[in-house]
């Protein structure tokens, strides 16, 4: 391997290592506020991509219809009028009208609109009724549910591999290099959402709250923070990451309707790294996932999933070892 | 599992093989592997709370040794049997060691890691032919006897089926099973009985690990051929939710859910590309809807639905009939030795310091209380001494040797018993079961010989001795009732009688008094007198002070995380430190 090569497989592993990040820090925010490992993230991210695409080709994407459906038990166990009877109504009428001028940023815009109100249905359906269950079977609910998605995402999208429209097709050369816009872009959304987030978490009530509720659920409770309305901002945000991450990684590589479960295993794997709990240490972890698995790609491509999971285990070792021993577990 | 059960499991196991047609030979042999596999799961999920998403893989395992030792190797199926469930224990044990003292959910996670791993290996490894697969594997052989015949395998089967079932039972029926059962959500509770609740969760993952290599000899020898696709993660997913939609918290759940999912997802396969036109994994969407719709509505599955059999109390454990002799009177102590001491013990949480410089001692043949207004660190002070918290600075000495670095179960070896402030009982099982696991350490005998019944006189001993316990303390009359079901002051005294079946020589009571009547609290200072004088130390933390002072020799006073006074109870009560911290200062 040459030093041409060696870079050009550094960037990809970046910005892969940036998309795992995304979902990390995803997958943190929802099992610290809510305990669930939301395995469906994943399939979130492949739905972003996917009706992004759709749109891009002049389609109504079939989510949508998945997102009114969602909507309407959602509606009848809940009466949120305006949120899932206004908004979706509104999404649905502007789809109508918007997806036939097959623009890339529309249809960008409308693919994160219609996934991330999935985040909080996917929380109102799914886990508000399990909510005080143990983490184990919030787990089996959330594997159980990432079938479901990928069924659906098979109905709408059929098996074949889609592309998103890039947000710049430019590229520059740096000496030997061949940087691409695409790639500076996801990794400059990644930075610009960390930052947001840390605003967010630092700044706003609903930020302060969500952090009240992850660390102490039942305090935060106590002192008048809605546990339902925490649940359903984290997976807002969840699902609002996953179909970022999901237009950003579509215009590098094509996805479908099931790609996104190995994209959020990797995701697991960075968050697990950070021990469920540090974002420094998740997103370090992310970028080694994406170089190694871009490197092990290269060198060894058949065995890219053993090398990728076999990293787990000395984390978990150390981890291993670190762990209080008579601590009650979950 | 009583011998009429399985008598008649075995009655059908022979007799299926003979009557069905051969369709459904076929459809059985797979219902009964996937029960092996789920009876594992049923052990790992439902009873000791862990649960796997990559069971499949170690079906896989051991299906890929046999076929290589009998197709290629010309060994006979004996050997791949014994090498195929050796390695898939040993990658179990491996698996278990890396993450058995971390969550729950990370040994879920981590085996949805491995489970892609395997699948993945087994179809790049260039010996295991990638997904071509590997045909003619050699039918199953016993002497000259040659099983070519899928009806003779499925006999086999069966009766595997049986066996693992019927061992399962037995294990459940054990004192290791009592600890299994403590794994579940109670595991401070089974430390300070002196489980190591690390030690077993591991072993019971190998349990699980082992049936599904037993089901994936089967499987080779069975199907005669093999490739990586019933070994993926998909077919992980569905043993597990075939224990859901059974029912976890049952053996039985194990082959009711294996047969709805295998026979429904034959029907799936019929029927649904017919109605939608087109082919694809939709039913595993439909299973994953009711196992949503199950957890939702009704998590214990539908064996208990079908059987209407919801909270049934547990059946009665039979008198023993010969039991081994076990003496129930505590390990001697000297009397005046220092049993235990607290030197200079502090603890902080973050900022906070529960316990401040606190030193004081307890001896045998006394009644040491532990006073304090709320949140003046007497809990805390237990979980330092208990091994379930450790000191940030200090030591603890127990019966004259260092604690520290010591877990609890270790500390409840050495002769400490506690009982907790917020009552920690299994209240699904019996009261008798429940006071049982404080006699764990009675017990040597080990998982293999529990599954095969070899455990019965050391097993009627330990329930013996539960009873004298329970005895003891009033409690006979309700040892068989559900620990769940009593009123909150009688599951105090279950858990003194389970702390006593440890035979203690150092008590912990936390409250104990709390909760109970008055003639019951005159019975329990009868009882921790009558203990005192049989040389036991007591340490109790309580809050009435009529029975503290009535029984105590002496009372160390608590306030702030600082021990603010000490002494005879009648000393203590004038003290004005003491007062102040009761009634507030003085004016």
């Amino acid at each position: 391997m040459d030093s041409f090569i060696f870079f050009a497989l550094l960037q990809d592993g970046i910005t892969t290592g940036a998309i795992y990040l995304l979902l990390a820090i995803g997958l943190l925010i929802t099992f610290s506020v809510t305990r669930v490992i939301f395995v469906p993230q994943g399939d979130l991210l492949a739905f972003g991509a996917l009706t992004a695409a759709s749109l891009q080709s002049g389609h109504v994407p079939g989510t949508l219809w998945l997102l009114d459906g969602f909507s309407v038990l959602a509606l009848v166990m809940s009466r949120n009028w305006l949120a899932w009877g206004v908004y979706p109504l509104v999404l649905t009428a502007a789809a109508w009208f918007l997806a036939p001028l097959e623009q890339p940023a529309i249809s960008i815009l409308l693919a994160l609109a219609i996934v991330t109100p999935m985040g909080p249905l996917i929380w109102r359906l799914a886990f508000r009724p399990v909510a005080d269950a143990s983490v184990l079977s919030l787990l089996i609910v959330s594997m159980a549910l990432h079938f479901v998605i990928i069924g659906m995402g098979l109905v709408f999208f059929g098996p074949e591999e889609a592309r998103v429209p890039a947000i710049t097709d430019t590229s520059f050369d740096l000496g030997q290099l061949n940087i691409s816009g695409q790639s500076l872009c996801v990794l400059g959304s990644c930075v610009v959402l960390v930052a947001g987030l840390r605003w967010f978490f630092n700044a706003t009530m609903h930020g302060k709250a969500l952090r009240a509720a992850a660390s102490d659920r039942l305090g935060a409770r106590l002192v008048g923070i809605d546990a339902n309305a925490t649940g359903a901002l984290a997976f807002g945000l969840a699902a609002f990451i996953a179909a970022l991450a999901g237009v950003l990684i579509g215009a590098v590589t094509p996805l479908s309707y099931d790609a996104g479960f190995d994209i959020g295993l990797k995701g697991f794997v960075a968050a697990i790294m950070g021990g469920l709990v540090s974002y420094p240490l998740a997103a370090a972890g992310a970028v080694l996932v994406g170089v190694l698995e871009s490197l092990g790609s290269f060198w060894a491509s058949a065995y890219r999933e053993v090398i990728v999971f076999t990293l787990l285990i000395p984390v978990l070792v150390w981890l291993s070892l670190r762990a209080g021993s008579g601590e009650e577990r979950a | 599992m009583k011998p009429p059960a399985w008598l008649a499991l075995l009655g059908i196991a022979v007799l299926a093989p003979l009557i069905l047609p051969t369709f459904y030979v076929t459809l059985a042999g797979y219902i009964g592997l996937a029960t092996i596999v789920a009876l594992g799961l049923v052990l790992l999920t439902g009873i000791s709370g862990q649960t796997s998403f990559g069971q499949a893989s170690f079906v896989g395992i051991a299906a890929y040794a046999t076929t290589l030792l009998t197709r290629y190797a010309d060994q006979p199926p004996i050997i791949g049997l014994i090498v195929g469930v050796l390695v898939t224990g040993i990658v179990a044990w491996l698996l278990g060691l890396i993450t058995a003292r971390l969550s729950g959910h990370f040994l879920a996670l981590v085996s949805v890691a491995w489970g892609i791993s395997f699948f993945s290996l087994f179809g790049t490894l260039p010996w295991l032919h990638g997904f071509n697969g590997i045909g003619d594997i050699p039918p199953l052989t016993l002497g000259p006897l040659s099983a070519s015949d899928q009806r003779i395998n499925l006999a086999v089967i069966l009766v595997v089926v049986a066996t693992v079932m019927a061992m399962s039972a037995n294990l459940l029926d054990s004192r290791l099973g009592r600890a299994i059962r403590a794994l579940n959500g109670a595991r401070l509770m089974g430390e300070s009985m002196g489980i190591d609740t690390v030690r077993l969760s591991r072993h019971v993952f190998v349990i699980a690990g082992i049936f599904a290599g037993l089901a994936g000899f089967l499987f080779a020898h069975f199907q005669r051929f093999v490739s990586p696709t019933p070994f993926n993660l998909g077919a992980s997913i569905d043993y597990l939710f075939m224990v859901i939609i059974g029912g976890s918290e049952s053996l039985w759940g194990a082959p009711v859910g294996a047969m709805l999912v295998v026979v429904l997802r034959d029907q799936f396969n019929d029927w649904i590309p017919r109605i939608t036109g087109r082919a694809g994994d939709f039913e595993a969407l439909v299973f994953s809807l009711v196992v949503i719709l199950l957890l939702q509505r009704a998590p214990e599955g539908l064996l208990p639905l079908l059987m209407r059999l919801k909270r049934q109390p547990p059946p009665p454990v039979l008198p023993p009939e010969t039991a081994a002799d076990l003496s129930i009177a505590p390990a001697a102590a000297t009397p005046g030795e220092e049993v235990l001491s607290v030197e200079s013990v502090s603890r902080y949480f973050g900022g906070l310091a529960a316990n401040r410089d606190v030193t004081f001692s307890v001896r045998a043949r006394e009644i040491v209380a532990l006073i304090g207004p709320n949140g003046a660190g007497k809990t805390t002070l237990f979980n330092v001494v208990s091994g379930v918290i450790a000191p940030s600075f200090g030591t603890v000495r127990l019966f004259g040797s260092i604690a520290r670095h010591r877990r609890p179960h270790h500390i409840a070896a050495s002769g400490v018993a506690r009982t907790f402030q917020h009552v920690r009982l299994l209240g699904r099982r019996s009261v008798l079961e429940n006071i049982a696991l404080g006699a764990h350490l009675s017990g040597r005998i080990g998982m293999l010989r529990a599954m095969l019944r070899l455990d019965r006189s050391e097993e009627a001993a330990l329930l013996d001795h539960a009873r004298q316990q329970a005895a003891r303390l009033g409690l006979t009359p309700l040892l068989d009732m559900r620990a769940g079901d009593l009123p909150l002051g009688q599951q105090r005294v279950v858990e003194i009688a389970r702390a006593l079946c440890l035979r203690p020589r150092l008590l912990l009571l936390d409250e104990p008094a709390a909760g109970l009547r008055l003639a019951e609290k005159q019975r329990l200072a009868v009882l921790l007198r009558q203990l005192r004088a049989e040389g036991m130390g007591v340490l109790l933390v309580e809050h009435d002070m009529d029975f503290v002072m009535g029984l105590a020799d002496r009372v160390v006073v608590m306030d702030f995380g600082q021990k603010i006074a000490e002494g005879a109870p009648e000393q203590v009560q004038s003290d004005p430190a003491v007062m102040e911290a009761y009634l507030g200062a003085a004016a």
